[in-house]
């Protein structure tokens, strides 16, 4: 046992205790691939940008099966209470990565189950040999949402919510969600997080669309100031299935959103969207590896970044094109506004194509406010602050346009809202 | 599609010997033992007489780069390279007395003459200058490097008159030694990499150019570099050096003869350009890329990079890159000076089993400093190629700007085309625009040309130079006309 502890060294070391306690083949096996890596540092190319290093500053003890129930409480209706429309929808809560029953509102068109104990059984995407932080997760993994949706039904909008509290002590909550669409099935996932005091939420999701399927998929993250949040997302979509996704990042100490996206038919299409505004000393991470594994399939995915004070935006995006992807429609597009001299954003767009008749491209652009738009606000009487506040709004919202469902549009659009009037007050 | 089926037939038909330049010249060659200690350093040294201090430089950057490793970060794969299997040093037996044109062993300048490429005025090369009013182009001074010695270095006068220093590096060591020390290895630090590591050690020869204040160059210099001797790796130190208000324009450019096993060539190219300078540096990169198995072939490892040092300084890289069986070339750009500018425009044709990993970075540092990257990458046949690139703009880079372009053209479907940019910004007031397209030759641009009554293999030429206008226009003319030609050979037989 203690040979274990010994092997771990770095952000590892954080979680020695809990490993050395693991049971089952399964976890055994996913410590082990642990052991052999470690959590990437800098020299891993996936990870170039992005530092672990917060991760060793404290050790993170299990949750306690004890939380703070009114700060729990609070937190769940701070976030429903943002807009009317999300207040009566289905929601799954999970409060430091274990379902609670009394906070959910259980939706009736999906059937949700849930990982128990022993019950880890979905490995087919997220292999915890290709990503230490999904071995990681398959190590400590307590509980999950398991969201299946069958053939044919449409099952409106449902809620994901995960809330972290933490007291004094540093907590960390590795939760495995997974969600299958039948043929033809429908399903508008939002995922919220939210949560206070120091904690590691380190959440692994595997999405299966299946043929002519549609999931919209929104993640709001906006965990707490002291949050460390790194999120692995795998999707795979059958012929003429749909993962339509956004994700808008406005909390966390350092946040990383890594999707790992797979077209597995033709006709198969995929929108990998995102923005994330940030301020202070917050560093957020975008990252995602689109794979095209057949012909006449289609992706798209625009990122933009917001970033204030000593706040660093990281955008990894790969496209990757094998050789049967023939016919192949690929665009990218990551975009940066740096408001401080401070502010930093690091972008790998990137283009990997084995096929030779497809379509791709990819842009990037950095720059500060446009000081004609500006000087044009400004000679129509608009004082500069607020110039400049309807400039940002205005460049963030152009990226929220894209979320396709509606009521998840008009809710990002709210939270947004209030983040940058508590920005406003603060200046 | 009959496009294809021609495609695949013609690229069948490609067979081994569609490699021009492939011989070999028989000359005496001196050769050190095989193998890389700090013997070997040492006696390189020796032979070239060089100062105690170089030595140490040597054995400095020998000692580093035993505790290096090889990046393997590239997107090439190759089978490991051992390089204790080679010889590090090769000369062409040396004549005695003072070279002159005519002492020039007749093989050599038979090479040449088969190259049939810039070195082609014999006039030019005999040193017989055209009256003036005659000359239908601005002269061009070679310096010729023949495996790893200078030969004969030409209109070495006209340059002398303007100041201009232009010799062999081993020349330059003995002869202006402060200008060498000074800055030998300050813009490619001795361990900068391992094979930037590996050049410092056992460098042989290259070329040395200094340009002194407010002189414009009076004529573009030139230096054809061949790789010869069997199994010799050939380790060039190039070194330019462009003081206040000076111009100059490099053209390098490379052919090799064929031959069977891989041979390894790890060239160190360091450019310093002060206030006002201007530097342009113009390469023709086409050595054996291999057959069409990928048998043989050289590794082309190469570090270049060019330091804007003062203001409103410019360095400008245009390559054109159809040869070696590996790439791993980024020409960079330090601009430190404010206002300074950096250029890169990019040609790179892989075909068969070529894997080619080249772009640039450009750091910004200064105020106000510019940067362009163009980079057209073509992929045929089975090969790889990839565009690498970082922009990097500086805490004090205030009105930096760059704008980055890189357009991937593949023809096949067994090749892969890639683009990997990396952009980091950590200034507010910068302005970075990237943009990156891949596609294959438009089906409509083809039938448009074959309905006029071009061939298939015209018709791609043709779409094929057009793709990399923006590009070749930069080139010298002496450089445009060849490149235009090695782009349509190297595509040979891979389009119906």
């Amino acid at each position: 046992m203690n040979a274990i502890s010994k092997d771990m060294s770095g952000p590892l070391s954080s979680f020695a205790q809990r490993l050395n306690d693991v049971e089952g083949a399964e976890r055994q096996a996913a410590i082990g691939a642990l052991l052999r890596t470690g959590l990437p540092d800098r020299h891993v190319e996936a990870w170039k940008y992005t530092s672990l290093r917060p991760l060793s500053a404290q050790e993170f003890q299990a949750p306690p099966a004890q939380y703070d129930a009114a700060q729990a409480k609070s937190l769940l209706d701070n976030l429903l209470s943002q807009h009317d429309a999300v207040q009566a929808l289905p929601r799954i809560v999970f409060v430091n990565g274990r379902f609670v029953k009394d906070l959910s509102l259980l939706p009736e068109g999906v059937d949700v189950s849930f990982f128990s104990q022993n019950s880890l059984t979905s490995d087919v995407q997220a292999s915890p040999d290709r990503d230490p932080l999904v071995a990681l997760n398959t190590a400590l993994v307590d509980d999950g949402a398991i969201l299946h949706v069958a053939k044919g039904a449409d099952a409106g909008r449902v809620l994901l919510i995960s809330l972290g509290v933490a007291g004094d002590t540093a907590i960390s909550f590795h939760p495995r969600h997974s969600v299958v669409l039948e043929e033809g099935a429908h399903l508008a996932l939002l995922s919220l997080s939210a949560g206070v005091g120091p904690y590691f939420h380190n959440p692994v999701t595997e999405v299966t669309v299946g043929e002519s399927a549609k999931l919209y998929h929104t993640t709001l993250q906006t965990e707490g100031p002291q949050a460390i949040a790194l999120a692995t997302t795998y999707v795979q979509v059958a012929g003429h299935g749909v993962y339509n996704s956004f994700a808008l990042g406005l909390g966390s100490l350092l946040s990383r959103h890594e999707v790992h996206a797979r077209l597995n038919a033709p006709h198969a299409q995929l929108h990998v969207n995102g923005a994330q505004n940030l301020a202070e000393h917050q560093v957020g991470d975008i990252t995602s590896v689109i794979t095209h594994a057949a012909s006449d399939c289609i992706s798209r995915q625009t990122v933009r970044n917001v970033l204030d004070g000593h706040a660093r935006g990281v955008f990894q995006g790969k496209v990757l094109v094998e050789q049967v992807a023939q016919k192949t429609d690929g665009y990218q597009m990551n975009q940066a506004l740096l408001l401080s001299e401070n502010a930093e954003i690091d972008a790998k767009p990137e283009l990997e194509i084995y096929a030779d008749d497809v379509r791709c491209s990819h842009g990037a652009t950095v720059g500060a406010l446009d000081d004609d738009q500006l000087f044009y606000m400004r000679s129509r009487g608009v004082p500069e602050a607020q110039a400049r506040h309807i400039l940002i709004a205005a460049f963030l919202d152009e990226a929220l346009s894209l979320i396709e469902d509606e009521t998840a549009q008009e809710y990002c659009r709210a939270m947004l809202a209030i983040r940058f009037s508590a920005e406003r007050k603060a200046a | 599609m009959p496009a294809v089926t021609e495609t695949r037939e013609a690229v069948e038909k490609l067979g081994q010997s569609t490699y021009k330049w492939g011989f070999e010249t028989d000359i005496q060659m001196d050769l050190a033992p095989k193998g890389l200690n700090e013997d070997i350093v040492r006696l390189i040294s020796a032979r070239k007489n060089e100062p105690e201090w170089l030595l140490e430089w040597r054995l400095t950057a020998f000692r580093k780069w035993q505790s290096m490793k090889e990046p393997t970060w590239a997107k090439v794969s190759y089978p490991p390279i051992d390089y204790q299997d080679a010889h590090y040093y090769a000369a062409p037996r040396k004549k005695e007395g003072p070279k002159s044109l005519d002492e020039v062993d007749p093989e050599l300048l038979k090479t040449y003459e088969k190259l049939g490429i810039p070195l082609h005025e014999q006039a030019l090369l005999a040193g017989v200058e055209l009256p003036e009013g005659e000359t239908a182009r601005p002269p061009v001074a070679v310096d010729a490097v023949f495996d790893s010695v200078s030969v004969v270095t030409t209109f070495r006068k006209t340059l002398e008159e303007a100041g201009v220093i232009f010799c062999p590096i081993s020349e330059a060591v003995q002869e202006h030694p402060e200008l060498v020390r000074k800055y030998l290895g300050s813009v490619v630090p001795v361990a900068d990499n391992f094979y930037a590591a590996l050049n410092s050690a056992v460098f042989t020869d290259g070329s040395f150019v200094y340009v002194p204040k407010g002189v414009r160059c009076p004529m573009e210099l030139s230096t054809y570099f061949r790789i010869n001797a069997r199994n010799t790796g050939q380790f060039e130190r190039t070194l330019i050096v462009v003081e206040d208000g000076a111009s100059v324009s490099y053209l390098e450019g490379c052919t090799a003869p064929m031959r069977d096993e891989n041979q390894l060539h790890a060239a160190v190219v360091e450019l310093v350009a002060m206030e006002d300078a201007s530097i342009k540096y113009s390469t023709v990169q086409n050595w054996y890329p291999g057959d069409s198995e990928g048998r043989g072939g050289i590794y082309n490892f190469v570090t270049k990079r060019g330091a804007c040092r003062g203001a409103r300084s410019k360095i400008s890289w245009t390559q054109v890159e159809t040869g070696s069986a590996i790439t791993w070339k980024y020409p960079s750009c330090i601009l430190q000076g404010d206002g300074s500018v950096g250029e890169f425009y990019s040609v790179a044709v892989t075909n068969n089993c070529q894997q080619a990993d080249t772009g640039t970075k450009m750091i910004h540092i200064g105020r106000n400093t510019r940067s362009t990257i163009i980079a057209k990458t073509i992929s045929a046949g089975r090969s790889d190629s990839t565009y690498r690139g970082l922009v990097r703009v500086q805490p004090k880079a205030s009105g930096a700007r760059n704008f980055t372009q890189c357009d991937s053209l593949l023809i096949g479907d067994e090749c892969g085309a890639h683009t990997v940019p990396y952009i980091e910004s950590r200034n507010m007031a910068a302005r970075i625009e990237h943009e990156a397209t891949t596609s294959k030759i438009s089906e409509d641009q083809l039938f448009y040309c074959r309905q006029r009554g071009l061939s298939e293999e015209d018709a791609v030429g043709l779409i094929v130079n057009g793709f990399c206008r923006d590009v070749l226009k930069e080139l010298p003319m002496e450089f445009a006309v060849e490149a235009q030609k090695l782009l349509q050979i190297s595509l040979e037989g891979s389009v119906g």
